[in-house]
């Protein structure tokens, strides 16, 4: 009897030991503050039910100081378990210190093509630090009713982009456009590397930039920055100190037409608007060109080299790589598009609208994300300064791309 | 028992009292600011930290693509600094000496109403001034409108041409109280024989304010531009709140402090680099150390004290 009981203690203290082993908190970094619902609701708690053990705490930083505070932590060693990585060079830096863990064994990754891999691969493809987890694609968002109501129809190409505007500025009851410059990425982000895939071409300009065969002051990566010079006088009064909250509170109360936009802003838009919206991508040169979209790797998730608990994690970032997360993610946050290779149907039709442009027109990623903004001066952050003067008009067009081009051929030697 | 030993005898209390603060002060000053003078003659080469003695300094100010940006830095931070002085610490002496007049009624009212921006954060007042002078939501347009002046308007913060003098204004409608506090305690300890003497003597009303009193105020003055000296070199949070880390439009509001925040921990797709990022911490310090012992060996040994 006695022995009996002292079996059963013994055997519950192993079983109690062995839950006590799987009992693993893992702290998720992140810059998505918007998401912060969207986790605790709905992600959170589907992959809790499933791993009994595993509990995840999603702490997210303001978006613009994301980089810095991470490699602070990391460095100190206070960092969370899963890091959210940034795409390209940021991720490439911590997986080369040795903060980021090899991820390339990991089941999930058999479900993206290599092309979503190449965010977050190294150079050479031959490790993978982290799990793709979506992707943003550039357009144009509007304002149906107000289309309706100025009647003028969604543009094709450039003239007819410009003509739209003229009209709706010519009727005056909207801003043609709401972008602001004070924050200075939106002139370079929704501005420059929205409607510049039209004119470089994509990823054939994009790698012969990198490979050195093109240059930033040939006329395909000049004549975004010309369009560019054209929107000032169609953004509203003093659009030089609107920021990026600005813009987006002008539109969502319907008082501008058109807003240059990334896919991000779907989820946002959706609870504030109380019109119909559409979008529409990048308007091309000429009528019947191939069209050009940038939908850009944005989001990949992976571990802390440092983890408690790496089997832990490693079995949430397999389920990050599952269809199963893809549909909840991509539904969950209409306009962050999953990578993985399996078909996604989306309910947003917002969201579906801009995913369709991805079998109607060529994909390709922001041209200063990879590789080229790894030197001093940062191609990326003059990009952002550059597009904003052109806009402003303080720089002309063919000025700021002869200042990115010395910038860059004074590091990179392909350009030199 | 009372005659000393002699003067090997350690005094222990002494140590005792000063123990709590040197302790702190080292820990969170002193091994700082050595650590990071030391970390400005390293870099990284294949990921291990070198000793590559003056070379970071000779990038920054030998390299036109870090001395254009350091000495663009500096020239805003002396622009900065002359609006200061200029305008914060000419209208803290204003108003101490307003306050201090004996007929002023709700005296501690007004004292109270311009301190009081002083102990706000600085996320709060760059915020709140952004919204002031935000073209779309602010009221600053409206205002001006109301009595006629609209065509003074224009969209401060984002025009290169302004955006620096706007900022360092709101930072003076920030910082008034301290000079104002400071001259105010100078102003109460002058004694009223010194007034009435004077008095006899014809001087009454403003000119005994500037023959009697601003003498007598000046040492404060001199501490007060030092400190304003010390804090605007030192700035970074009003131009990070209202215009970002890369201090817009067109790095016109760029401060070392910026600069410095920029290089030493990154932005956007840019890298953090610490060791740069001390050779400019570095270069601040010495600006910092070379503009107060200018004042301290300069002007504070000829400032003539008086005792009463």
């Amino acid at each position: 009897m006695f022995k009996h009981t002292a079996t059963t203690l013994l055997a519950s203290t192993v079983l109690a030991t062995g839950a006590f082993a799987q009992d693993a908190e893992l702290i998720i970094e992140s810059w998505r503050n918007d998401d912060l619902a969207i986790w605790q609701d709905k992600i959170i708690p589907a992959f809790e039910a499933e791993h009994p053990g595993i509990t995840l705490k999603f702490t997210p930083s303001a978006p613009a100081e994301y980089n810095a505070v991470l490699n602070s932590k990391l460095d100190a060693g206070s960092a969370g378990d899963i890091i959210t990585c940034r795409p390209f060079d940021a991720s490439l830096a911590l997986y080369d210190n040795g903060h980021l863990a090899d991820l390339s064994d990991l089941e999930g990754m058999a479900n993206f093509s290599d092309v979503a891999k190449s965010g977050w691969s190294t150079d050479d493809g031959s490790a993978t630090y982290c799990v793709p987890m979506a992707s943003v694609i550039h357009g144009f968002i509007y304002n149906k009713e107000a289309f309706e109501e100025v009647g003028v129809e969604v543009p094709k190409t450039e003239a007819e982009f410009f003509a739209v505007l003229d009209k709706i500025k010519e009727d005056g009851s909207y801003i043609p456009m709401a972008m602001g410059t004070n924050d200075q990425w939106e002139a370079a982000t929704m501005g420059y590397n929205n409607i510049g895939p039209n004119y470089w071409k994509g990823e054939e300009g994009r790698n012969a930039l990198i490979a050195g065969e093109q240059k930033l002051t040939d006329e395909g990566w000049v004549a975004p920055f010309r369009q560019l010079a054209k929107w000032g006088p169609y953004l509203g009064d003093g659009f030089e100190a609107q920021t990026y909250p600005d813009s987006q509170n002008i539109f969502t109360l319907g008082r501008a037409a058109i807003y240059p936009a990334g896919s991000w802003e779907i989820s946002g838009f959706n609870t504030l608007v109380d019109f119909e919206m559409g979008a529409f991508y990048p308007p091309v040169p000429n009528a019947g060109d191939t069209c050009y979209i940038s939908d850009h790797t944005d989001i990949g998730i992976g571990m802390n080299a440092a983890t408690a608990h790496p089997e832990a994690a490693k079995a949430f970032l397999n389920w990050v790589a599952s269809p199963e997360f893809a549909t909840i993610f991509a539904n969950a946050l209409p306009g962050f598009f999953p990578l993985s290779s399996g078909a996604v149907e989306l309910e947003d039709p917002l969201a579906q609208e801009f995913l369709s442009w991805r079998e109607e027109c060529e994909s390709t990623i922001r041209s200063t994300y990879q590789i080229l903004s790894r030197g001093t001066p940062n191609l990326e952050n003059d990009t952002w300064n550059a597009s904003a003067a052109v806009i402003k008009g303080t720089e002309t067009p063919e000025d700021a791309a002869k200042r990115l081009q010395e910038g860059l051929a004074s590091w990179y030697a392909p350009q030199q | 028992m009372a005659t000393p030993t002699g003067p090997s005898k350690i005094k222990w209390h002494v140590v005792v009292f000063l123990a709590p603060a040197v302790l702190v002060y080292t820990a969170v000053m002193i091994y700082p600011l050595f650590n990071t003078l030391r970390l400005s003659f390293f870099d990284t080469v294949d990921q291990q930290r070198v000793f590559v003695g003056l070379e970071n300094f000779r990038t920054l100010f030998g390299n036109t693509i870090w001395s254009d940006q350091f000495w663009n830095a500096l020239g805003n931070n002396f622009w900065f600094f002359l609006v200061h002085m200029l305008v914060q610490n000419p209208i803290g002496v204003a108003l101490a000496a307003l306050l201090s007049s004996p007929r002023l009624r709700f005296a501690a009212l007004y004292r109270t109403a311009i301190f009081v921006p002083t102990i706000l954060s600085f996320v709060i007042v760059g915020f709140a001034w952004k919204l002031i002078l935000s073209p779309i939501w602010g009221i600053a347009p409206e205002m001006l409108d109301a009595i006629g002046l609209k065509f003074l308007y224009a969209p401060w913060l984002g025009k290169e041409e302004y955006a620096l003098t706007t900022l360092a204004l709101v930072s003076v409608w920030q910082f008034v109280g301290i000079p104002m506090m400071l001259i105010y305690a100078a102003l109460l300890s002058i004694p009223e024989e010194i007034l009435e003497a004077g008095e006899c003597d014809g001087i009454t009303g403003m000119s005994a304010f500037w023959k009697i009193k601003l003498p007598l105020i000046l040492p404060s003055i001199g501490i007060i531009s030092i400190l304003t000296f010390v804090g605007n070199f030192n700035a970074f949070d009003l131009i990070y709140a209202a215009q970002g880390a890369l201090a817009g439009p067109d790095f016109s509001t760029d401060i070392l402090g910026t600069f410095l925040y920029r290089t030493f921990f990154g932005f956007q797709l840019q890298l953090g680099d610490p060791h740069m990022g001390s050779a400019i911490a570095s270069a601040m310090f010495v600006i910092i150390l070379i503009g107060v012992c200018l004042y301290l060996f300069g002007i504070q040994r000829r400032l003539r004290h008086y005792q009463y």
